[in-house]
């Protein structure tokens, strides 16, 4: 006997997203299907039966009509991701996904048996610590607070080793101090660092986009942003270009990249701001990097000198396995490849171990690690498996808190200047956050995720898209398909990141001006109040209700 | 507000000027508290200044505790102490009184001869922090200075109700000295304890300040692991007394510097500057010493060389007067009129916020620009 329903088929009511679709304001222009890069959509033809009675009394007859409709594919392969695409061209807005709160996806998407992968951020909802921070510490009476529209401010973070005065080779001369011998170089720059998105992980598009944004910030507003390459190498004629002197080269443990950079090196007119040696990163702590063979087109296989294939960059640093060791083999020789002119930093991932690795970093007897740069579980990736986004991590504000009392009981708080990524901005202020965050410690923050919403990007972390690592990303950031980066306008994108990292200047002194300082507040938590007392007390913050 | 203020004289002087200069400044409810640090004595100290002056105030029991200790370190008993005149304490005073007030001189011990004068500042300092530390533990007493030539009082209530109890107001021979710094009232931003009353003494360097000093946080995180010394931080004020110290006596950098260690050049003025690279490096190196105000600071050096420097943002600003014979530094006007009446006032300075005013001991005023 043949059975209702075949509860093993894969419905609509199965998946993530459902697609909320008005047939009568449709006029069927096809636009949201061509639009759909997830082949989600397609046209359909559905029967529809109605009953009507045409005379005086009634004489129902039952009438059908066929029906061109758009309608959603209910595959496990294709099917939508919430991107809301349709939703944006549709001229007559008969067409939107909606979230579906009974979806089964996460337990069925195991094709062949592999586990889910995704690109994004994490998912798992967790109340924002920083959002629970308020700057609380207001200059009244006893001290004024500052006009933020006419006061100097000094908004500039160290990025290199800083000696402690006994370090430095000084000469005291007729009454005047004089430098008598060579330092570490220490580059003064913004508080925040484009963070680090490979060509590769983003088109061509998208990072020529953050390029020109963080060009014309330097140039044209004199704001000395500063931008990561991410690994997997650069544009060759970039990096011969004035321009050099706003990136920061990142290396990681795969080395993609490296190659071009060395040979490129005896034709540099300038110095990069600093090398960012990567070791982990926040969203899949341990997991070594992954961009998808979808992603490695014909210039990202030219760029980092590789076949097309999925590239796998090692959770470790292959042959070190210590922090000595690192310090002594990489470290001395990033610094000596550029002839100790260029700060050479390291990224982690924010972790239990985190403090231990920062302690013993401090005590580097060679003064060369120039930034710990620390990336929390909020932070974002092109691509990982949903295991790792969603359960492994740490919270980065505790972490930065606790490297920064660590290295105040030493004394030595500012020596390596502390960088912290992994969520800034993600409630909307990266102002806000960057200064909460400067306050418990930081000397500056690096953000990612933000960045390429800005660009366009319609992520969130709700669970909407997070398909960077398919290489069919809708709005042209995270994709190298010719079609899909066309999508995206890199003048209006590099614009609209300018324009926020203006407002981003302006707010920060919105900040600085009620607190009374007139440079960053680097360490003066006493400028921030929690609303939440455990919070308050793992802060060492004030906690108040 | 603190009222804070600086006496410098060629001639030495009785500590009722210090009362005058700050009588006029004291409004509404300042009453928290005074103290004065007096340095290069005369009178009845005369024939003792090489000799460290242990000034404190304590109980019975904690006097005898000083006393203990003192003999147990080989100081033996004093070679002279001042015990002052006071009137009979009744409820008309409006201050804690403690049981004893104590300024006694005491000669070196005998594990000193052959030392230097470095040696022998290190030796007085831990004397101080572990008379210091024992006292703390029963509250039995405080310890403001043990240094040559040197005298301090602090006591916490109605500044001129504790004038006229020790007598201050009636001028004599017997204390007198070159160099006052005195304030009427304590930073009553935290606990009003004898600690957190300006002036603060260490090793020869006498510093006090006005308003609240907005980076104490991480003022004190930083000095905290500097030196032994830098300790209490009962009041925000004590940051600056143990920067000044830092750079001056423990780095051994000229004056000068210290206005560029607490307020350093905004990084577009030190652009242009022909030592660039050093300036950047002080900021980068001492970052967490610089201050934001608003604060004033007037600060007496072992060698009585008297400055003073202010913040940035110059919102707490003082005034300087001069007759030729006597120097006057303080919060306000007024004051200054009270003790040098006959001095053209038109000459008055007031320092900017990229200035550190310098007087000598020949009282020579010199006006240093931070550039």
């Amino acid at each position: 006997m043949e059975t209702t329903v075949n509860i093993n088929d894969i419905t609509e009511n199965d998946l993530n997203w459902k697609i909320d679709y008005d047939a009568d304001r449709c006029t069927r222009c096809g636009r949201c299907i061509a639009t759909c890069t997830f082949a989600a959509l397609e046209m359909n033809v559905e029967r529809h039966a109605f009953t009507v009675s045409e005379d005086k009394t009634p004489e129902p007859k039952r009438l059908f009509s066929t029906l061109p409709v758009v309608s959603q594919v209910a595959t496990l392969k294709d099917h939508c991701v919430g991107c809301g695409m349709c939703e944006k061209v549709c001229p007559n807005t008969a067409i939107r996904p909606v979230r579906n709160h009974e979806t089964r996806e996460p337990l069925l998407n195991h094709p062949g048996g592999s586990p889910i992968k995704r690109g994004g951020r994490t998912n798992v909802s967790v109340e924002r610590t920083l959002d629970k921070i308020k700057v609380g510490r207001i200059s009244q009476m006893t001290d004024p607070s500052l006009d933020a529209q006419r006061h100097t401010f000094d908004v500039l973070s160290p990025l290199g080793r800083v000696l402690s005065p006994t370090e430095i080779p000084i000469k005291i001369e007729n009454n005047e101090l004089n430098i008598s011998g060579k330092m570490p170089p220490v580059h003064w720059i913004y508080p925040i660092i484009f963070g680090d998105m490979s060509i590769g992980a983003l088109s061509t598009r998208a990072w020529e986009a953050v390029a020109i944004a963080t060009a014309v910030l330097n140039e044209k507003y004199n704001m000395p942003i500063r931008m990561a390459s991410g690994e997997g190498g650069m544009p060759v004629k970039l990096m011969k270009s004035k321009y050099l002197k706003y990136m920061i080269l990142q290396v990681a443990s795969g080395h993609f990249g490296w190659n071009r950079i060395i040979k490129a090196m005896p034709e540099m007119i300038e110095d990069p701001a600093g090398i960012l040696i990567k070791i982990g990163q926040g969203a899949k702590p341990g997991d070594g990097g992954l961009l998808m063979a979808a992603k490695v087109a014909k210039h990202i296989q030219e760029i980092r000198g590789v076949p097309k294939s999925d590239l796998l960059s090692p959770p470790n640093h292959q042959g070190l396995y210590s922090i000595e060791e690192s310090v002594q083999k990489m470290f001395l020789s990033f610094n000596a490849a550029f002839k100790f002119k260029v700060p050479v930093a390291i990224k982690v991932a924010a972790s239990s171990s985190s403090v231990s690795v920062y302690n013993n970093l401090l005590r580097d007897p060679y003064h060369i690690v120039g930034g710990f740069f620390m990336d929390g579980i909020q932070g974002g990736t092109g691509a990982a498996m949903e295991i790792s986004l969603d359960h492994t991590g740490h919270p980065i504000v505790s972490k930065t808190r606790d490297a920064y009392l660590a290295a105040v009981k030493q004394g030595m708080q500012g020596r390596i200047p502390l960088w912290a990524g992994g969520g800034m901005g993600m409630t909307g202020s990266l102002a806000a956050d960057a200064f909460k965050m400067i306050c418990l410690g930081a000397n500056g923050v690096f953000a990612g995720k933000i960045i390429i919403q800005l660009l366009g990007c319609i992520g969130n972390d709700q669970g909407r898209c997070n398909q960077c690592n398919t290489g069919l990303c809708p709005t042209g950031i995270t994709t190298q398909d010719y079609r899909l980066v066309k999508r995206l306008d890199i003048d209006k994108a590099a614009e609209t990141l300018v324009n926020y990292m203006l407002s981003v200047d302006t707010e920060f002194r919105k900040l600085m001006a009620p607190i009374g300082n007139s440079s960053l507040p680097v360490g003066r938590s006493d400028a921030l109040v929690s609303v939440d007392k455990d919070m308050a007390d793992k802060l060492q913050i004030p906690y108040v209700c | 507000m603190c009222r804070i203020g600086c006496i410098k004289s060629l001639d030495p002087f009785h500590p009722r000027f210090a009362l005058n200069l700050m009588l006029p400044q004291q409004k509404g409810h300042d009453n928290s508290g005074f103290a004065l640090v007096m340095k290069d004595l005369s009178g009845i100290f005369e024939p003792y200044k090489k000799y460290p002056i242990l000034s404190y105030s304590s109980t019975a029991k904690g006097r005898d505790i000083i006393e203990a200790y003192m003999l147990d370190r080989g100081f033996g008993r004093p070679v002279f102490q001042w015990k002052p005149k006071t009137k009979i304490f009744t409820d008309q005073f409006d201050f804690e009184k403690m049981d004893y007030y104590g300024f006694e001189a005491f000669a070196l011990p005998v594990i000193t001869q052959g030392t230097t004068e470095e040696e022998k500042g290190e030796f007085l300092l831990n004397t101080h922090l572990e008379l210091r530390e024992i006292l703390e533990e029963t509250g039995d007493g405080y310890i403001f200075s043990f240094w040559p030539d040197t005298l301090t009082l602090k006591e916490i209530g109605n500044p001129n109700h504790i004038g006229d109890y020790f007598n201050l107001w009636e001028e004599n021979e017997a204390i007198l000295a070159k160099n006052i710094m005195v304030q009427y009232r304590q930073n009553t931003n935290y606990d009003i304890v004898r600690y957190a009353a300006h002036p603060f003494f260490l090793q020869g360097y006498t510093l006090c300040a006005n308003g609240e000093n907005t980076n104490y946080v991480k003022n004190k995180e930083a000095q905290q692991n500097l030196h032994r010394g830098y300790i209490g931080f009962e009041s925000d004020s004590q940051c600056f007394l143990y920067t000044l110290h830092y750079t001056h006596h423990q780095l051994k950098w000229p004056l000068s510097y210290y206005k560029h260690v607490i307020t350093p050049l905004p990084f577009d003025e030190m652009e242009s500057h022909p030592n660039k690279a050093l300036l950047l490096k002080l900021r980068e190196s001492l970052t967490h010493l610089e201050i934001n105000g608003p604060n004033t600071i007037i600060g007496l050096l072992p060698d009585n060389t008297l400055f003073t420097t202010c913040d940035s943002k110059k919102l707490r600003p003082v005034v300087i007067g001069t007759d030729g014979r006597m120097v006057g530094i303080t919060s306000e006007v007024p004051g200054l009129n009270m003790i040098l009446p006959h001095r053209n006032a038109e000459n008055d300075i007031y320092p900017n916020e990229r200035e550190t005013v310098v007087i000598g001991n020949d009282l020579r005023i010199e006006r240093w620009k931070q550039q």
